[in-house]
């Protein structure tokens, strides 16, 4: 049963990404560990950490095409699930650091008794082991996922009020982060972490863990969301993007496929979190900045909407983009970012996995498919 | 007991009397000998000499004492007269300190200058005090009785009660009891005395008298005295609460015509047009950058009309911002109606590289931007401060909005607008040019905010990120306003700040702001389309 859901995403599509991930799974530990360091195809440390933080984006994204491309939610505020997922992981780490924090003490996180509190808040509780820090890593976003969509969702709040919402949800959260009181680490956010399940969190052959570990909870991830997709469960959400009235019209319970997408691409952005923090190292309440969400939308958009694997390649190539301009050319960045925006908004509405069908349907014919007509209403749910 | 009564009473009138004619005596006698004396006898001379000056109650000796508080009153060696010298050179320029005339230059060696100390510089400004009670200018006498008040010195009291006598102006006279009270009740009195003060500074009502009060509540007064005391503490503070949240009515209210001046733009451009402008904040940047460049014209060319730079702004930056909404719509929106996620990402876009091309040009530090003499400054109303600065921009707010409204329902301009936005192919057909009435309502929207940029250039930080803080809390007033309403945004902006300003005090100010915003998301779940939904089949789509 399980297998025959998973098989049946399997396409043409489906079964290149998959090797790719494979491929990198194999290739990237034996070109950092086993071929020395002066051979051309070796692989510094801080190249596969790099690789990991543009994987877990792609997972990012690629829970964010799942809400956005097949049930037509835009979500400004995803970042909000993935920095809490982070957050979960940064509170194991900490925990991990024990006695050899700069102030020595044994339970209490550094910030904590700079702030002389004296005993850990009841929401550090657990955070020790790592099989609850794992389990918050899918629950915290998940809940606080399933509660916003379940109100949201049964108010029938669609379109851009929905997506106005969510921006101010995360906005919420980042205010909230940034508060010392919180016990989050205000500002700081939770960094200086030491190990993870025993292993020195610096070591090479642990970056390497984390890094494979990325490539097969997005594989895995990605299976999920084109086993659903592909499923009679993935038609309906795409129904509902196309039209929600119709199929609520059919009889269908449109509220809780809704909400079964959002709260699972929610989890998936929890676990990208999850991963990121120990590469990077740090998470902090930016982490939820409106703007964070709103470029990861722009990571699908590149990519192209809908299609799963475009939201994995958007996420990589802009993020590659994003570290060499910063680089490079610090001032042209924000320019070029803005002007990918624009660009890809005008003139690829499909995004680069789109570009093929676009050209083969004729460039110049290509404006008549999308006739713009100012304000109206009627195309505002199929826009969306 | 009632013969000894009448007895003490005629001995009182007797004494009155004789203080009133020994200082009616007093002040037509010369002072110059008390002035003379002021130079004699060491700092104990200067000191008898200072009581006798006061107590002659004339404010002509007020600019001897003024210049002995200064350090400017010398010993003329020559023949010990008391002059004023100030320092002319290396020399001293002398004055006679009654008359003020001229008397020529003196070495700095011919003249002694009259020592003062501390206990001296104490007697000074009572005396200073007490006299300029007495000054003809009423505003001279009101900050002295306010001195007193302050000072709460139990020897102005006799000057005081003289004072009183005289005064005929009722708000310095109110100033005077006050401070007359707070003199009674700090050095102790009878019971009605007491009782009589106490009933004063209930009427006076802020803090000082507050602290006054509370103070008698607890000492050793009699029991009716203090349960006055309590009853009027009680009343203090209900007029202090009560002034408390008429303050903070007012910050609520100018957070909200603040919010409503960043959100009105925005009712246009997502209101009425359904585009989801999110680089709605840069245009308030460019308004405010605007300002600064025009407020740099006139530093450069006319720094004496620097008060009118801000009225030069106005029209600039609605034409600099609604120019570059224009060309945004020509370019790239009108390519996107009727896809209103697109245009999100595309206008996002867009702020990214307008806020990086203000950082290029004019760098990513604050620039500065000065406040016209008639916008500083701040005047009480009642227990209520308010700056006029602030004040300005309230008034603002509301004269850009009763603008528009007039603009969208009176003119031919708003009248195609609302035809296009209701029903666009009939507008056409009935002749209405829809491409070029969406990119002037789209100018319109983004002129507006940028008549914003000049007002926030006033109290906010002009910098790049400008915009970027009012974006979010914009969307919030117009979405919670309802879509497409005018008076929605009004309501909701004022609304919004209000309750963000009441939760302040009790929550600090960022876990107000939450609860703000948790407050619009729970907001949307009951009404999904805002406060002042549109009703009819504009709503179906």
């Amino acid at each position: 049963m399980l297998t025959r859901f998973f098989l049946m995403g399997l396409d043409r599509k489906a079964g290149v990404v998959l090797t790719i991930l494979a491929l990198l799974a194999v290739l990237v530990p034996v070109m950092t560990l086993l071929v020395p360091a002066d051979s051309p195809f070796h692989m510094s440390v801080f190249t596969v950490s790099l690789l990991g933080k543009y994987l877990c984006f792609a997972l990012l994204a690629l829970a964010l095409d799942l809400v956005w491309g097949y049930v037509g939610i835009l979500s400004l505020g995803h970042a909000a699930f993935f920095a809490l997922g982070g957050y979960a992981m940064g509170m194991y780490l900490m925990r991990q650091i024990g006695p050899r924090g700069v102030y020595g003490n044994p339970v209490l996180p550094d910030f904590m008794v700079f702030l002389n509190w004296t005993e850990l808040p009841w929401y550090w509780l657990g955070f020790d082991q790592f099989w609850f820090a794992a389990l918050m890593v899918l629950a915290v976003p998940g809940a606080l996922a399933f509660a916003f969509g379940w109100f949201a969702f049964r108010s029938r709040v669609t379109g851009v009020y929905l997506s106005i919402i969510t921006q101010a949800l995360t906005f919420a959260l980042l205010l909230a982060f940034f508060r010392n009181d919180m016990g989050f680490g205000g500002n700081n956010g939770l960094t200086d972490f030491k190990e993870i399940l025993g292993a020195d969190i610096q070591a090479p052959g642990t970056r390497v863990g984390l890094f494979v570990a990325t490539v097969v909870a997005l594989a895995l991830s990605y299976m999920i969301a084109s086993g659903i997709i592909a499923s009679k469960l993935g038609k309906v959400l795409v129904a509902v993007r196309d039209t929600e009235g119709r199929v609520r019209f059919l009889g269908y319970d449109t509220e809780s496929y809704k909400l079964f997408a959002w709260t699972l691409s929610a989890c998936m952005a929890g676990v990208a979190g999850a991963l990121y923090v120990p590469q990077v190292g740090i998470i902090n309440p930016s982490e939820f900045a409106p703007a964070s969400s709103i470029e990861a939308v722009i990571w699908v958009a590149v990519g192209g909407r809908g299609t799963l694997a475009g939201a994995i390649l958007g996420a990589v190539l802009v993020n590659f983009g994003k570290s060499y301009f910063t680089g490079a050319l610090p001032e042209l960045w924000l320019f070029a970012l803005g002007g990918l925006f624009v660009a890809v908004t005008l003139f690829l509405p499909k995004g680069l996995l789109g570009l093929g069908a676009q050209l083969a349907a004729k460039l110049p014919g290509n404006r008549a498919g999308n006739k713009s007509v100012p304000g109206g209403k009627t195309a505002d749910q199929k826009g969306m | 007991m009632r013969r000894a009564l009448r007895w003490f009473m005629a001995c009182w009138l007797m004494a009155v009397c004789v203080v009133a004619a020994t200082s009616t005596a007093a002040l037509a006698a010369d002072l110059r000998p008390l002035v003379q004396a002021l130079g004699t006898g060491g700092y104990a001379g200067t000191e008898k000499a200072l009581a006798q000056l006061s107590e002659a109650g004339d404010p002509a000796a007020v600019p001897v004492i003024e210049a002995l508080q200064a350090g400017d009153l010398y010993v003329r060696k020559a023949d010990g007269a008391v002059v004023v010298a100030r320092k002319a050179g290396a020399d001293f320029a002398l004055t006679d300190p009654l008359s003020g005339a001229d008397l020529g230059p003196a070495a700095s060696g011919a003249v002694d200058k009259v020592k003062v100390n501390n206990a001296l510089r104490r007697a000074i400004s009572a005396s200073l005090g007490a006299l300029t009670l007495m000054s003809p200018d009423a505003a001279v006498r009101r900050s002295a009785a306010d001195a007193v008040f302050k000072s709460r010195d139990a020897s102005a009291l006799d000057t005081l009660n003289a004072a009183l006598a005289k005064e005929t102006d009722s708000g310095v006279r109110r100033a005077m009891e006050q401070a007359r009270a707070a003199v009674i009740l700090t050095a102790g009195a009878s019971d009605p005395d007491t009782q009589a003060a106490v009933a004063t500074l209930a009427g006076r009502g802020d803090r000082d008298a507050l602290a006054l009060l509370t103070m008698v509540a607890a000492s050793g007064a009699s029991d009716a005295a203090k349960s006055a005391a309590a009853a009027a503490v009680a009343s203090v503070e209900q007029k202090l609460a009560f002034w408390a949240a008429l303050q903070n009515l007012w910050y609520g209210l100018s957070l909200g015509s603040v919010l409503l001046l960043a959100a009105i733009g925005l009712a246009v451009t997502f209101g009425v047009m359904g585009v989801i402008n999110m680089a709605h904040g840069e245009m308030v940047m460019i308004g405010a950058y605007t300002t600064f460049l025009v407020q740099e014209l006139f530093r450069a060319h006319a720094p004496g009309l620097f008060d009118l730079s801000i009225l030069v702004a106005l029209p600039a930056a609605f034409l600099v911002a609604g120019g570059v909404g224009i060309a945004i719509e020509r370019s790239v929106i009108r390519w996107l109606y009727g896809r209103p996620l697109e245009t999100l990402l595309a206008t996002w876009g867009l702020s990214l590289a307008l806020q990086q091309a203000v950082r290029s040009i004019f760098g990513p530090s604050n620039r500065e931007v000065g406040a016209p003499s008639w916008m500083s400054g701040a005047f009480e109303l009642g227990g209520l401060t308010i700056t006029y600065g602030r004040l300005w921009i309230v008034i603002f707010a509301f004269a850009v909005f009763a603008t528009l409204l007039v603009a969208l329902k009176r003119t031919w301009f708003g009248l195609s607008i609302r035809a296009v936005t209701q029903n666009r192919p009939m507008a056409n057909a009935m002749g209405i040019r829809t491409a070029r009435v969406d990119a002037l309502t789209f100018g319109l929207g983004s002129g507006i905010a940028g008549l914003a940029g000049v007002a926030l250039s006033q109290i906010d930080n002009v910098s790049p990120n400008l915009g970027q803080g009012y974006i979010i809390d914009s969307f919030m007033v117009v979405v919670f306003g309802g879509v497409g309403n005018l008076w929605g945004t009004l309501v909701g902006a004022l609304t919004l700040g209000t309750l963000n300003k009441f939760l302040e005090p009790y929550a600090g100010a960022v876990l107000g702001k939450i609860l703000v915003l948790i407050f619009i998301i729970l907001f949307i779940q009951r009404r999904p389309r805002g406060l002042f939904a549109l009703k009819g089949r504009a709503v179906e789509a």
